[in-house]
């Protein structure tokens, strides 16, 4: 569906994107991910034919982004990182132009507005001015703008920026119902890993204008050090058995690697839910114990080190755009 | 070989395809105009803002000098510079009109209109229909207090000043959304334009008749629409043209045809984003 090869994009002496290569298949939900100023938007600005890459090319939907723009253009719906609607119109007013400007047929341009509106849950104010919204409202409203023309693919430039948990668990919903019955890809980018590892077929993580990892969420699971198991032991207890038994668990196939500092036990095993009885097994005196599964995170901050360590304060960070979606 | 049948289909297909484009670029330019006449509807600060300068100079200006009689064509001054006040309001609103598609690219709208299907010439014509909308409604208040001031109309009258407000309206809309499409921000927009929009005004001969001027600014006053559209208007509303209104109007064309090639040209070479 999407098949991006070589791509490069080069503003001045910064490399936004690195000869980066890609491919997504149909009905895909594909996630982009990776801190801020890693390439992502500038990605779909490409696909999106909004800019030209330096060098490279990619074709969407059968449609080469450097020979077909126009082509590529109509069967795509984009909903920006930032507010694109026009906050002098009305929300219906705003899909109306939009209707009207991918050639929406007359017969069924008014059915699919509503359509769309009331899939976002703006029918009740959708004759109110833009800039009478809330920020998610504003949100959803990009949204709904963005489906209208039933696009073959869909690009959502963080999606559930400014959302709250519950318009974000429906939009949620609306995606896979979107996927299901609308037979649409779509290409995502979110900083919420819980999001991408609910929705996203395959994950991509981007950083510095490279792919560092790409994979489904189970997979790209699988390759963290398995899950987590802190246990604390009574405070009385002896402190050389512990050490001699900690010895002996860790020459079980089952744990990768076992650490033991003030009191606490830390030890990293494959599925812990079987293992932890075997593990308490060989230990006495134990007061406390917990685990974790690894997530996602884990595998950001692995694979993408501490966001804050770029220029963040280059043209607008997440969070400046965040507080301007909020002033709306 | 193809056969009757065959053709006859291929026929209806091509013709079917050409009505069901023209359809989507007739929607596509009705988006557009429809946006920007929602815009100027709602915001009447605008218009009000852009109705009172040339109300200040026909009435300031058309008692103030015409206290002192500057012409020599009997006519009374306010009536003389009428028609170049309706050119006045229509320059000042086509061209700054070209500022808001700055606007349009700071809040970000341009861009979900660039990553529509609607080519950028669609986009260009579509905006300069709601930039002539603007600079028509000023228009149709002015022929208002034209009247009101003893100007007398009648439906051929109002029809051609219709006809030459569009054509200018639409050149110099054309004029702005140039500038408009390469300058990033207002302050430069507004600092080239009154380059542009002042020696428009004052070598139209909205102020001054240009019969006898001395050499230089006569060939200025020449390279200049606008001094046709006055002209013309001169004519149609006052009967006091030089050129006749078919001269006029083949010149005025000229203008509109260059500078609107100008204009579609300046907005494919822009950015999208
Ligand atoms: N118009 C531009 N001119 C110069 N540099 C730019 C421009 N647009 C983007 N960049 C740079 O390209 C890099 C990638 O930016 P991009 O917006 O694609 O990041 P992102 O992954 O979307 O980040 P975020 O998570 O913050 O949205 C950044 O270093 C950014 O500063
Ligand atoms: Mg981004």
């Amino acid at each position: 569906m999407i098949s991006i090869k070589n791509v490069t994009k080069t503003y001045g002496n910064l490399t936004a994107l690195d000869n980066l290569s890609l491919d997504v298949s149909e009905n895909e939900v594909f996630g982009l991910l990776g801190p801020n100023g890693a390439g992502k938007t500038t990605l779909i600005h490409i696909l999106a034919t909004l800019i030209k890459p330096s060098s490279g090319y990619a074709v969407v939907n059968g449609n080469n982004i450097l020979d077909d723009p126009c082509k590529v253009r109509s069967s795509i719906g984009v909903v920006f990182q930032a507010p694109s609607s026009d906050d002098i119109l009305t929300g219906y007013e705003n899909i109306k132009v939009h209707a009207l400007l991918y050639g929406i047929p007359k017969e069924w341009r008014e059915k699919r507005i509503s359509e769309v509106l009331d899939l976002v849950g703006l029918t009740s104010r959708k004759d109110d001015q833009v800039k009478k919204y809330s920020g998610g409202m504003r949100r959803r409203l990009e949204i709904a703008r963005g489906l209208v023309h039933k696009p073959r693919v869909l690009f959502l430039d963080e999606p559930t920026l400014g959302l709250d948990p519950s318009s974000r668990d429906n939009m949620w919903q609306y995606i896979r119902k979107l996927v299901e019955e609308e037979n649409v890809t779509i290409i995502l980018t979110t900083h919420y890993m819980e999001e991408a590892d609910q929705l996203c077929d395959r994950i991509c993580f981007i950083n510095n204008g490279r792919i560092t990892a790409v994979d489904s969420p189970a997979k790209l699971k699988e390759t963290l050090s398995g899950d987590t198991i802190r246990i604390r032991f009574e405070d009385n207890v002896n402190q050389s058995t512990v050490l001699s038994k900690i010895e002996e668990l860790s020459l079980l196939d089952f744990v990768h690697n076992a650490s033991y500092n003030d009191n606490w036990l830390v030890i990293t095993v494959n599925n812990a839910n079987k293992n932890i009885p075997k593990i308490l097994s060989y230990l006495d005196n134990v007061n406390w114990i917990e685990y974790k599964k690894p997530t996602l995170n884990d595998l950001f901050l692995q694979v993408a080190g501490n966001p804050m360590d770029d220029d963040d304060d280059a043209e607008g960070g997440f969070m400046e755009r965040y507080a301007r979606y909020d002033k709306s | 070989m193809m056969t009757m049948m065959q053709r006859e289909v291929l026929w209806r297909d091509m013709l079917g395809t050409i009505s069901h484009n023209l359809n989507r670029e007739f929607g596509q330019l009705y988006a557009l105009w429809l946006r920007e006449f929602k815009v100027f509807v709602r915001e009447r600060s605008r218009l009000v803002a852009s109705i009172f300068t040339p109300l200040l100079w026909l009435f300031v200006m058309g008692s103030g000098l015409g206290s002192t009689n500057p012409t020599n064509t009997g006519a009374n001054y306010q009536l003389f510079i009428f028609p170049g006040i309706i050119c006045m309001s229509i320059i000042f609103t086509s061209v700054f009109f070209g500022s808001y598609i700055i606007w349009d690219r700071k809040f970000d709208f341009l861009k979900s209109v660039m990553v529509s299907p609607a080519t950028r010439t669609t986009v260009f014509v579509g905006k300069t229909l709601g930039g002539m909308t603007n600079s028509l409604v000023q228009v149709a208040i002015l022929l208002v207090v034209g009247y009101i001031i003893g100007i007398h109309f009648d439906p051929l009258s109002i029809s051609q000043t219709v006809v030459i407000a569009l054509i200018l309206s639409f050149t110099l809309t054309s004029v702005g959304l140039t500038f408009g499409s390469f300058i990033e921000s207002l302050e430069g927009f507004q600092l080239i334009v009154s380059f542009v929009v002042f020696p428009l005004f004052f070598l139209s001969g909205a102020l001054f008749p240009i019969n006898n001027l001395p050499g230089w600014l006569n060939i200025l006053t020449q390279l200049n629409p606008a001094t046709y559209a006055v002209d013309a208007l001169r004519g149609v509303i006052l009967g006091q043209g030089i050129n006749s209104f078919q001269t006029d109007i083949m010149v005025l064309l000229f203008f509109t045809f260059v500078l609107g090639i100008l204009g579609v040209l300046s907005f494919r070479k822009m950015k999208a984003i």
